[in-house]
């Protein structure tokens, strides 16, 4: 009961604030509006027991990414972009493809109910040193090399960020 | 008396937060809100991969959600890069003015 009324809490306070993301003129309320978008995706980790995704998600989403996001908002100057138009002129089209995108998918939802069953949650098993340790061991035990990856990725996108931003190098 | 909570919801949560996102790329001008909206789809993604590791009661979506944030971060860092040296050129942020290499 109390996991339902949090599940469309926060569900709302995502969706809301995606919306306002999309709709809004200025850009640095589109920023906020994600904060709080991101923050209900956050409580929504920690209601699927993901508690270390959860802190990931506040540390570097809502610390990191969105910082980052401001200091480049406040870096371009965006009085004027905020009093031209806001949408393209070809809106409808772009709102007709999602939506027949968002058709689509109720459809095929619809249609497939029936067939497509879902196996009902496990109760999760208890694990030794919780959520994190837990982690940690498929994380650098089964998929080390991807992880490794995963780094060489982050040094390239340093490089690149650091070259592309830099006037001259 | 509410229903309780199933995977189907956290599903259907997810395709809305999509289509917001589909919605925020395909009608905005503006270069930074676009990325914004990248961000709200990976989310979609996150929620999505997560609600299946719970059903499933395996750590695998968890850690696939962890790539899907690196990877987001990287295109973060690059993109806002990508829009400074944008911005330095052709001082706007309006992707319907950048048509440089438009035929």
């Amino acid at each position: 009961m109390t996991e339902t009324v949090f599940f469309y809490c926060f569900a709302a306070l995502a969706v809301a604030g995606a919306i306002l993301t999309v709709t809004m003129r200025n850009a640095v309320h589109c920023a906020i509006s994600l904060i709080a978008s991101l923050g209900g995706v956050a409580g929504l980790y920690l209601m699927l027991h993901a508690e270390f995704l959860f802190a990931v998600q506040i540390v570097l989403y809502i610390g990191g990414i969105m910082v980052l996001f401001l200091f480049v908002i406040m870096l371009v100057n965006l009085e004027a972009a905020a009093r031209e138009r806001q949408f393209h002129r070809s809106w409808v089209g772009g709102l007709l493809c999602a939506g027949g995108t968002g058709a689509m998918l109720a459809w095929f939802w619809l249609r497939g109910a029936g067939t497509l069953r879902l196996p009902p949650a496990v109760q999760p098993t208890p694990r030794e040193g919780g959520n994190v340790e837990s982690l940690a061991m498929v994380l650098f035990r089964d998929y080390l090399v991807p992880f490794e990856l995963a780094s060489l990725l982050l040094l390239v996108a340093i490089v690149g960020g650091v070259m592309m931003a830099k006037k001259r190098i | 008396m509410l229903a309780p909570v199933t995977t189907a919801h956290y599903l259907v949560l997810s395709a809305i937060l999509l289509l917001i996102g589909v919605v925020g790329i395909l009608t905005r001008r503006n270069v930074i809100v676009l990325m914004m909206s990248i961000e709200i789809i990976l989310n979609a993604v996150n929620v999505n991969l997560i609600a299946f590791a719970r059903n499933l009661d395996q750590l695998e979506g968890q850690v696939f959600a962890i790539f899907v944030i690196c990877v987001a971060v990287a295109e973060a860092a690059v993109g806002l890069g990508i829009l400074i040296a944008l911005f330095r050129n052709k001082e706007t942020v309006q992707v319907d003015e950048i048509d440089l290499l438009k035929w």
